[in-house]
């Protein structure tokens, strides 16, 4: 297995499958204003994730594979051969939960991407210093959107908490590295100042981190939950119902 | 809260009236700016105020700017070839 | 009070804009709002059709341009509704006429988008016809109005441009995809025609509008110029128009076409479309699932300020 297509496969996948959940919102946001902002994330984000998946597919062709084009792996792969994030396709439920999932995958996003533009391998880097200064801008939205609402009314308070408390679990696969991580960046080193970030940003929304420990894991190896099924049937129907056609 | 907002390109002179928007604070009108009026150009400069902080005198002449997306090229027309023959288009 | 719309008449005629703050006749602001606000209402729910589509493009590059535009259409929406507030009217007064069924949007917004050629269609027939009734409004004589929709227009000449692109590829492509094309192009041709509203002797606002320059040329004229640019685009990309009416007059130089059905558009605009009510109540729904973000929003504002 070719490491870095891998790990490029888990970026491209954990930003497609986040940009596909926040296109989702696109005329039913809470305020215009949100129409157009999350919109923008969105857009970021699968602009991220060609860039990742169309590199993977070319490393994999460069390592003696068939050459797989950034649609090829978007709309061909099956659920067990996705490798992003389980939160990422947690669905989108209220705008705390989205916000939540937000928050907590682009507080880990930017010091990663920081990471790999820093020391990453050369084309790996290259990407990441294009997404690094969306990716700040995500971090700044979405902590603040996590403020706003923790500490706004006592039902957001609620909603948050319960949004937090139901993704809380999904957060220790973002550091459970593996041979294809370490190959590539010290994930585990991130860790520390994500949770230091994350505390003090959940300590101003008034909201209380979760006790229980117990982690959820398995996208990064294509064991996902049973929402990514739904995701890719709905995203890759046209493709599979007209196979070869261009469009 | 009714916000207005000013806009200075990166090679603009001046800030310029754009248009206005909601929010409940600055802080969010100033990041709102940005996606509904410049859709991330960078090196944008962006004034956000108040309406009601606005005192104008006579009626005065504000022009819009036009940001176009520098990052998202498939926005522009000329992202997508028009065949000679079509017209109109 | 008789000099002063002397003057205002005046000034219209002169081709001066009027600003927010200027004296203007009760009827020309009532009418502005009118105008201007079903404008924006019409972008709002006009993301829902196309939005329709957005987790379902057929290539990543096709999502991110979809993405894209309906993101313009809420910005449209955005400058629409601040340029209706200039008049005096708040937003949320807009928002509850929409919701409660008495103003009124674009009709075409009614009808649901059953393909991804429909996608297509939308931008190229829907966008299109837009363009025309827009450009003559970037001088129309409200300043704030008129400046929207320079930016407007600005933006959507790339939508109409996206939606033929769509097509000329299915056109290009395999039987089963032209036939998508074709049968997207049977059902938006009509209800596009009378994005342009009743014929000019039926339409009850038409001629004060046009002596204020709120409206600049006639239902029947821009219908017209419609038809004539875009038979030959059809005709290009080999589609045939669902008019057995359609001819080319060479001694008018323009095309004729067939009888429109005026008692469906009636019908559309008085809520008996296939998706009026999907429309009100999506629209609804996000609203009062907002509501709560709304409270909070401003609720932590409010700390901040009491903080200090």
């Amino acid at each position: 297995m070719n490491a870095a297509a891998e790990f490029c496969l888990r970026l491209g996948d954990s930003d497609l499958v986040l940009s596909q959940r926040l296109g989702e919102w696109c005329g039913h946001g809470p305020v215009l204003e949100e129409d157009l902002a999350l919109t923008n994330v969105a857009l970021d984000l699968l602009g991220q994730a060609r860039l990742w998946l169309t590199l993977a597919g070319d490393l994999e062709a460069e390592a003696g594979g068939q050459h797989r084009t950034e649609d090829d792996l978007a709309f061909l792969r099956d659920a067990g051969q996705f490798r992003n994030l389980l939160l990422v396709e947690q669905p989108n439920g209220d705008y705390a939960q989205t916000m939540t999932r937000q928050y907590l995958f682009d507080a880990w996003h930017l010091p990663l991407l920081n990471a790999l533009a820093a020391g990453g391998p050369e084309r790996i880097a290259a990407i990441a210093a294009k997404a690094q200064k969306e990716a700040a801008y995500h971090l700044r939205r979405s902590r603040d959107w996590v403020v706003r609402l923790g500490d706004g009314t006592p039902e957001s308070h609620r909603r948050m908490q319960t949004a937090l408390d139901g993704l809380w679990p999904f957060t220790g696969e973002m550091f459970a590295a593996d041979a294809v991580d370490n190959a590539v960046v010290p994930l585990t080193d991130l860790q520390t100042p994500w949770r230091e970030e994350v505390s003090a940003t959940l300590a101003v929304a008034t909201l209380e981190i979760p006790a229980s420990a117990w982690m959820q894991k398995g996208g990064k190896q294509g064991v996902h939950s049973e929402k990514l099924g739904h995701l890719l049937a709905e995203m890759q129907f046209l493709q599979r119902a007209y196979p070869g056609a261009q469009w | 809260m009714l916000f207005e907002v000013f806009i200075r390109s990166q090679h603009g002179v001046a800030h310029k009236h754009v248009g206005s928007l909601h929010a409940p604070d600055a802080a969010l009108a100033l990041d709102n700016a940005r996606d509904v009026y410049t859709r991330r150009n960078e090196g944008t400069s962006i004034w956000v105020v108040p309406s009601s902080a606005i005192t104008a005198g006579s009626p005065d002449d504000k022009q819009p700017l036009f940001e176009p997306a520098q990052s998202k090229i498939y926005r522009h027309p000329g992202f997508f070839p028009v065949p000679p023959e079509v017209k109109n288009l | 009070m008789e000099s002063a719309t002397v003057g205002f008449d005046q000034r219209i005629a002169a081709g001066v804009k009027i600003e927010p703050r200027d004296e203007m006749p009760e009827a020309y602001r009532k009418t502005l709002i009118r105008q201007i606000s079903q404008h924006a209402h019409s972008e709002i729910v006009g993301q829902l059709p196309e939005g329709n589509w957005i987790s379902r493009a057929p290539t990543l590059q096709r999502k991110a341009i979809l993405l894209a535009k309906v993101q313009d259409e809420a910005g449209h929406g955005l400058y629409l509704y601040c340029a209706a507030e200039t008049l005096g009217v708040a937003r949320s007064e807009l928002v509850a006429d929409l919701l409660s069924g008495k103003a009124k949007y674009s009709s075409i917004f009614n009808y649901p988008t059953l393909s991804w050629a429909d996608i297509g269609a939308i931008g190229w027939l829907v966008d299109g016809a837009a363009i025309l009734n827009q450009i003559p409004l970037c001088r129309c004589s409200y300043g704030p109005y008129a400046r929207a929709m320079v930016r407007i227009c600005k933006e959507e000449s790339f939508h109409q441009r996206q939606g033929f692109d769509i097509l000329l590829k299915l056109c290009r492509g395999t039987t089963a995809q032209k036939d998508m094309a074709q049968d997207a192009l049977n059902r938006w041709w009509w209800p596009s025609l009378m994005m342009f509203g009743p014929p000019d002797e039926q339409s009850s606002h038409s001629a004060q509008s046009m002596a204020w320059k709120i409206k600049l040329i006639s239902n029947d004229g821009l219908r017209q110029k419609f038809i004539d640019q875009t038979v030959p685009q059809a005709d290009f990309l080999g589609l045939r128009v669902p008019d057995d009416h359609l001819r080319w007059n060479e001694e008018t130089g323009h095309y004729e076409y067939g009888p429109i059905n005026w008692e469906e558009f009636q019908q559309v605009i008085r809520g008996n479309g296939p998706c009026n009510r999907d429309r009100l109540e999506t629209r609804r729904r996000a609203h009062q699932q907002g509501a709560w973000v709304r409270e909070a929003l401003d609720a932590h504002a409010q700390k901040q300020t009491a903080r200090g």
